[in-house]
């Protein structure tokens, strides 16, 4: 593939073929207990969406400029942490100062972000990938838009599944892990497409 | 008294509290590698050991660390175990550490071993924390274990690498997919709150 496509290619990949939640199982755990309600939904997957395309090209300068060049990429794990921590710590003081509307729409998620592995997951596929910084930037992306896609459709299913009767052992977390599963099936519609390595 | 104390911290987060079933905690990290039995195995120990001992390392330190802040030393000290996990796989099974990719760092994220710590750690001794934190990894490992006999087996008719079913077996290509690993898992919970937990409400 050349170059010049390529971050494109893995932008398209990360919303549709690889699907950072349906193919990874990587932010489950907030996945499942947002998603009772559209509208929470909404705001914790713009506030991954944001995070994600941010934290990611971050995580690259860092990875790339302080721990190569000093040989402690064994750290990375903890210095890609708190650089997430300090990111999301730093927004959400920003919004609360500058925009009331947006901290009540967006602010209270974004300490949830903190321990979500995805965040965390999209920074360490991007180092194991080798990938540049421009499809880094894509790559983070577009695994965002991936999962603000799959919680909200989880949030719109179970919204309709309040009239369903599910039976009892079923109920909560199990009914919603049977349709993430349906999910997860019909977004393997799209491979073949396009792959990640 | 110690004695029955001990019991109840390790025999709880096996049965009636288990943190996949009751909490639905932590399946983020590890559930990806249920397609395996072996790399599951190696997962949920590295998830025992991180929980167990840093469990047992805040409860040394609890009344030293400011509660403002508490968060972040959790994940210092969280992190700190998980490098030691990766970089001992990275040294003596350079294989198994390229297979489980980034799992490996994500059993920082993991809400597992941060909810001990909160719950428990924060409050009790060092030595009932480190029981607490190592029995809490045995009960997700087992149910993680459960989930990858399954997907192995139906998946591709083996385990632990060898051939178990004879030439018969059609793969269920399905269970190694993703997928299969949200069936299979809706499925044994399904299974176990309708047994256990039922018996759990009547007593």
């Amino acid at each position: 593939m050349p170059d010049s496509i390529m971050p494109f290619a893995v932008f398209f990949a990360s919303i549709f073929t690889g699907n950072i939640l349906l193919t990874n199982y990587l932010g489950m755990c907030s996945f499942l207990s947002v998603s009772k309600e559209l509208k929470t939904s909404v705001g914790l997957g713009v506030a991954v969406i944001f995070v994600m395309a941010t934290t990611t090209p971050l995580n690259w300068l860092v990875y790339q400029y302080l721990l190569i060049p000093f040989e402690l990429e064994y750290l990375r794990f903890i210095v890609f942490i708190i650089v997430i921590a300090a990111f999301v710590q730093l927004t959400e003081m920003t919004i609360e100062r500058y925009s009331e509307n947006l901290y009540q729409a967006l602010g209270i998620f974004l300490p949830l972000i903190t321990v979500n592995c995805a965040i965390l997951g999209v920074s360490l596929f991007m180092v194991i990938r080798e990938y540049t910084f421009i499809t880094s930037f894509f790559f983070g992306l577009g695994s965002g838009i991936g999962w603000f896609i799959a919680i909200i459709a989880m949030a719109g299913i179970r919204q309709k599944l309040k009239n369903a009767s599910v039976p009892p052992g079923l109920e909560g977390p199990g009914i919603a892990l049977v349709i993430a599963g349906f999910m997860a099936m019909a977004f393997m519609g799209f491979s073949g497409m396009i792959s990640l390595s | 008294m110690a004695k029955n104390l001990i019991r109840k911290t390790f025999l709880e987060p096996l049965g009636k509290n288990n943190p996949v079933f009751v909490q639905i905690l932590g399946i983020c990290s590890t559930l990806a590698v249920t397609n395996k039995l072996q790399n599951t195995m190696v997962m949920t120990l590295g998830v025992m050991f991180t929980a167990a001992f840093s469990s047992w390392t805040i409860s040394l330190l609890r009344n030293h660390i400011p509660s403002r802040i508490r968060m972040m030393v959790e994940t210092m000290v969280i992190a700190t175990f998980v490098i030691i996990v990766d970089v001992v796989l990275k040294a003596f099974y350079p294989e198994m550490w390229k297979q489980l990719g980034p799992y490996v760092g994500l059993i920082i994220t993991n809400c597992i071993v941060m909810g001990r710590i909160e719950a428990f750690a924060l409050q009790n001794k060092p030595m009932l924390s480190l029981i607490d934190g190592l029995s809490s990894g045995l009960g997700y490992a087992y149910v993680l274990l459960i989930i990858a006999f399954i997907r192995e087996l139906l998946g591709t008719g083996s385990l632990w690498g060898y051939r178990i079913l004879g030439t018969w077996w059609t793969n269920w290509s399905i269970m190694i997919m993703p997928p299969g690993g949200f069936f299979v898992l809706a499925i044994i919970i399904w299974v176990i709150r309708e047994t256990i937990m039922k018996e759990a409400k009547h007593a």
